[in-house]
């Protein structure tokens, strides 16, 4: 398993360095990483293998946050333990960057030695570490009490709650996130749509409640849960839509979640942990309703203009609107000058990114705007053809699900059987829109 | 906020020890606490001299403060190797911590005398060990699991003298998940660096474990599904249920859980007879591979390298998903062009129209690497399916107008290979590359448009000028093009005596008195010989029918691609080569025997491995190899040799070609056969890109960087 884990700033000091296994010694190791990664602009891998001894980064802020192996590791418990040491990071400082390591460090090399054991990954659920591994430094004595305790919940079946939690007011907040992803063509065929969605839950329930969560998902509405397919299906899916049901390619679902029930019933029926987590990720490719439809003709005139008509129609109903609308535009690298006009929203050239950004605070649904530009070039030498990268954009887009998925109830079962108050809330972001042109 | 980043200063030891053994009052321990904060900094900074302040460190140990506690141990573990003697003094608080009530202290002490690689250290905790690994705290006892793996690490006999091993796996009978699946963590790990020990895991054992998946932690989880892996399923219908059984945790959404369930799958469909079965679970298997595409970069990566492998191995999984595979435009890098290599593989008669546009608008990206790759898959993509040549050739004939030089070397370079796999069906786009011979400065480019030359000398008007103009600076040239060039020009002669006699002369001169290199000059003399002997004899080998070639070198020798299938989701699935050329100390992995397990090489074409090797390097070489052997065999004087031969080159098509490795292959590949940690065995297309000039290809599982050059002296911190 891992065999040490490094932390490095941009400029390549090390910040972190803590070894879990012997067969990887010395800091020789960390002026490889260095030399190799740091320092070597050409790196075109997280993985980078010298002479046995992998090197498996990511870069998070200002850091590279490396683990070191020695053998045929499993790289994708290396890689989910990374980012979930990052998110441990941003639970514990709120920000995961030089500074917070800096101002961290021994508390994170007492995080290392608890969630790593010879390489191996423990617990690294936030809430029980954050029981006995605090910011504040700890007490031994005001362990004593509660360490047999702390045992429990950290080799526990439900790890990730404690048992004590107690509110007044039970609630549970329930975010649909949709992150819509368009890849359009140049003549306006949809390459590829496709929805990456998120369900994050907030739960301030107390006690061990026991939830249950339905969705509108097409299998369980049509009771054909237990003949289940997955991959892609032929048939009746317009008409199911239509009758107001989504498929869902697939979904991942939060370590609470009991994952036998939901293969069998398609249930989804979990004990959540307190406070903020991501229930599920599902994925969804049919039917996906576009947002926003974009049409964008740009003419290169000779070698020293090009011409852009780019509009913008909302295609949502007209009580929404979509807020902080971005439009990029990219632009030829030769460029000199570029006028936008735009019938709405703000225009403004800029050539740091190469593009003429277009932002609309506030996109009313069935309206349409339009952009108009002119780009004035400068005649190089040695020109090479422009590559035209795809138009992108930014949005979000509040009650409003692209995918069509509905939230059709969440029932909270404790023993103590409280009240509870459950809130729902949908929203469509901008995944990566691409238009060509 | 604790604002501890004013500690990260180059201390002086002196300095450090004097605050250490400051007595005033300390109410709290604070002013020891920030001392200590400043040797941990200072240790990170590597910087040794720290190691002076052992027993200043040791002195701090028995403060009853955790925080401190654990800063001692962290130094201990640090520097214990460095100064054993002083770190002795250390052992009895650690012995003792080990009886402390509080089972997270006992949990700590015994962790951290374990990661002491000191002989005193590991024989006295041998005993505790076995005590604790009978401790009432489930969270001491997966400690103490841990441990034996630790143990073992350091010294190997000690541990199997005693019967720490049984204790493990008394162990596996836990009533805690997570003390199980630390049992079974330790086991494998154990298991991996002893080739003499077994891991057996009966149809009964897995059923257990496998119930208290749901019940582990994501890592727990992991655990036990890597040790899975040792469970044989003796029947068919076993192995199916037990498939069906992890089948839910696809659903995790911890990448590890998820691939490494489907390296369990992929295994234990090996032993399952029915096929609908099979193509079921491959219908499972699809989605979840999918969804981590939405995952960090670093894991679609490894999705995709994966997903790479298992098509390879199950071709039926993600048939039908090729657009989730087309590249986004912030797509890092190393994503796109994997990405690239699966649109290659799953291109078909069906999808060609919608990849081809795809590839076009890569073709014009910034990356040069990556427009490369994607010309390339073009110029392969016309070779794979034979409907959609012409389709592929005017797309690339497109890109050549572009007058883009690299684009234009890698459009000449597949063209060439596309004249070789139809040969007198395109030559009317000659011209075409003709307009552009200015732009190719790169050997394999030049030496593709070269074999164009002489292979249709006899149909290019001025092919004789064209050729003099190359062999304007054939002294310079690589060996790889002089090649190309002595070889045209032969062709050229024959082809076009008139044209040709001339231009030979000169060349064979050159090539057998002005040179150094041995295979130029062999092949010179060989062609004098064979000119100068028969010429009709000459004809016929030089100008000879030359085997066919394929584009399907994506297929994995069926030996390796079913090592590389037990081991998904780890590295060498991303390097996609045998695990011990890597991995030097990894144990093998094989399927094992069991009545139950389906066997399955049928198939001819990937039972010759070196087919790739043989297509990729110079397709035109072949030719040579061929008139090569024949003449060997004529100049000894032997005409039934020569007619055996003759049958065997033209009926042995893509055979392997290693025997008759051409030379620019074997001084390209001479630095890593001997000085290469890693073997490269047979495919030039994966070395890395600085070490090679020509050679991209599209569909080899490409390690980047395996291995770069250490720069000497480059430290950042100055």
């Amino acid at each position: 398993m891992i065999s040490g884990i490094l932390i490095f700033n941009q400029k390549g000091e090390n910040l972190i360095f803590r070894q879990f296994r012997n067969d990887f010694r010395g800091h020789r190791l960390s002026d490889q990483f260095r030399i190799q990664v740091i320092s070597n602009a050409q790196v075109r891998s997280p993985i980078l293998t010298l002479a046995s001894v992998t090197y498996s980064h990511v870069k998070h802020e200002n850091l590279y946050i490396v683990a070191v192996t020695k053998a045929n590791v499993n790289a994708a418990l290396v890689f989910e333990f990374l980012y979930r040491l990052i998110a441990l990071g941003r639970s514990y400082f709120g920000k995961f960057d030089e500074e917070a390591v800096k101002n961290n460090f021994v508390l994170i090399y007492e995080l290392l030695d608890e969630i790593l054991d010879f390489g191996y990954p423990q617990n690294t659920e936030t809430d029980t570490l954050k029981m006995y591994i605090t910011t504040e430094g700890v007490k031994s004595e005001a362990m004593e009490t509660s360490a047999s305790q702390i045992t429990m919940q950290a080799t526990g079946a439900i790890s990730w709650r404690r048992a004590d939690v107690k509110y007044r007011k039970n609630e549970a907040f329930v975010d649909v996130i949709e992150d819509v992803n368009l890849l359009m063509s140049a003549t306006g065929t949809v390459l590829r749509a496709d929805v990456n969605g998120q369900i994050m839950m907030r739960a301030y329930l107390s006690g061990t409640p026991e939830c249950k969560f339905g969705l509108n998902d097409r299998l369980l509405l049509d009771g054909d849960g237990l003949s289940r397919q997955t991959g892609n299906r032929a048939g009746t899916k317009a008409t199911r839509a239509a009758a107001g049901s989504v498929t869902l390619e697939d979904c991942q679902f939060h370590q609470c979640v009991k994952l036998g029930k939901f293969d069998t019933d398609r249930i989804i029926s979990f004990i959540p942990p307190d406070g903020e987590f991501e229930l599920m990720r599902y994925r969804a490719t049919e039917n996906v309703n576009l947002p926003f439809r974009v049409h964008a003709i740009v003419n290169e005139i000779g070698k020293t203009k090009v011409e852009y008509q780019v509009a913008i129609k909302a295609n949502y109903g007209s009580k929404l609107f979509a807020t902080n609308v971005i439009v990029r535009i990219p632009t030829p690298l030769n460029t000199a000058s570029i006028s936008p006009r735009t019938s709405q929203g703000k225009a403004k050239y800029e050539p740091s990114e190469n593009c003429i950004v277009w932002k609309l605070p506030r996109f009313p649904g069935q309206s349409e705007y339009v952009l108009s530009a002119e780009a004035m070039l400068t005649v190089m030498t040695n020109q090479k053809a422009w590559s035209r990268p795809p138009l992108s954009l930014n949005f979000n887009l509040l009650m409003f699900t692209s995918s069509g998925l509905l939230v059709r109830y969440l029932k909270v079962f404790e023993k103590s059987n409280y009240s509870s108050v459950k809130w729902v809330r949908y929203m469509t972001r901008a995944g990566s829109y691409e238009i060509r042109f | 906020m604790s604002g501890d980043s004013k500690y990260f200063a180059r201390g002086k030891v002196a300095e450090l020890r004097a605050e250490l053994a400051d007595v005033r009052k300390d109410k709290g321990f604070v002013r020891k606490k920030t001392t200590l904060k400043k040797i941990v900094a200072n240790m990170t900074m590597s910087n040794n001299d720290m190691a002076a302040l052992f027993p200043d460190v040791i002195a701090c140990m028995s403060i009853p403060v955790l925080e401190i506690k654990k800063m001692c141990f962290l130094f201990l573990v640090n520097y214990g190797r460095m100064d054993p003697e002083k770190a002795l003094k250390s052992l009895p608080i650690l012995l003792n911590d080990m009886q402390d009530s509080n089972p997270l202290v006992r949990a700590l002490a015994l962790r951290t005398i374990s990661y002491i690689h000191v002989r005193e250290f590991i024989e006295s905790s041998i005993k505790p060990t076995r005590i604790l690994l009978r401790d009432t705290d489930p969270y001491v006892r997966k400690t103490a699991a841990i441990t034996v793996a630790k143990l073992y690490d350091h010294n190997r006999t000690l541990v199997e003298n005693t019967d720490l091993i049984d204790g493990l796996n008394s162990l596996l009978k836990d009533s805690n998940p997570t003390v199980v699946s630390s049992a079974l963590a330790a086991l494998t790990d154990i298991w991996e660096r002893n080739d003499a020990i077994k891991l057996n895991i009966d149809h009964g054992n897995a059923s257990k474990i496998v119930q208290i998946l749901p019940d582990c932690s994501e890592w727990g989880q992991t655990y036990i599904l890597e040790a899975l892996m040792s469970y044989v399923p003796q029947t068919c219908q076993d192995a199916f249920m037990m498939a069906e059984r992890i089948s839910p945790r696809l659903q995790h959404s911890n990448s590890s859980v998820v691939l490494t369930c489907i390296r369990v799958i992929l295994y234990l469909m090996n032993y399952i007879a029915d096929q609908k079965e099979i193509t079921g679970l491959c219908r499972k298997l699809s989605p979840p591979l999918v969804t981590l595409l939405a995952k960090g970069p670093e894991v679609q990566y490894l999705a995709l390298k994966n997903a790479h492998l298992i098509l390879q191995r199950r071709p039926e999984v993600l048939r039908n998903d090729i657009r989730v595979f087309f590249c986004k435009y912030n797509d890092p890098i190393y994503v796109k062009v994997t990405k690239l290599e699966l649109i290659f593989m799953l291109a078909n008669e069906d999808n060609i129209e919608e990849v081809l546009t795809e590839l076009r608008e890569y073709a014009t990206e910034i990356d040069v690497h990556f427009v490369r790759k994607s010309v390339r898959a073009i110029g392969k993509l016309a070779i794979k399916i034979e409907s959609a040549a012409r389709t592929c050739i005017r797309a690339l004939l497109e890109l050549v107008s572009t007058k883009v030089s690299y684009i234009v070397q890698e459009a000449t370079v597949v063209i060439r290979n596309i004249f070789r796999k139809y040969p007198n069906q395109y030559e009317s786009i000659i011209s075409t590359l003709c307009e552009n011979l200015d732009s190719l400065d790169e050997p394999e480019a030049k030496a593709a448009m070269i074999w164009v030359i002489g292979q249709y000398a006899d149909r290019i008007e001025n092919s004789d000028v064209l050729l003099d103009d190359f062999l304007f600076t054939f002294a310079e040239e690589p060996v790889e093009v002089q090649l190309a060039l002595l070889t045209a020009t032969v062709k050229l002669f024959i082809q076009r005596p008139t044209k040709g006699q001339d231009l030979v002369p000169k060349v064979l001169k050159w090539a057998t008195e002005e040179t150094d290199n041995p295979d130029l000059r062999d092949r010179g003399y060989m062609y004098w010989r064979l000119l100068s002997t028969d010429p009709v004899a000459a004809k016929q080998i030089v100008m000879g029918e030359k085997p066919p070639i394929t584009a399907e070198t994506d297929r994995a020798d069926p030996v390796l691609l079913e090592e590389l299938c037990l081991n998904v989701g780890t590295l060498a699935a991303i390097y996609a080569r045998p695990v011990q050329q890597i991995f030097r100390s990894a144990r093998p992995r094989r399927l094992p025997e069991s009545p139950a397990l389906q066997r399955r090489y049928d198939d001819p074409l990937i039972a010759s491995p070196n087919a790739a090797a043989f297509f990729d390097n110079n397709a035109n070489e072949a030719a040579h190899q061929q008139a090569m052997q024949q003449v060997d065999a004529y100049f000894a004087g032997n005409q039934v040799q020569v007619n055996t031969q003759v049958a065997n080159n033209n009926g042995g098509a893509t055979g392997p070609a290693t025997p008759y490795t051409p030379a620019p292959q074997s001084a390209q590949m001479g630095g890593y056969q001997s000085g290469d940690p890693f073997g490269m065995g047979m495919l030039v297309e994966s070395l890395p890109m600085d070490q090679r000039q020509g050679g991209y290809v599209v569909n080899q599982g490409q390690p980047v960087q395996m291995y770069q050059p250490v720069v000497p002296s480059g430290d950042l911190l100055l």
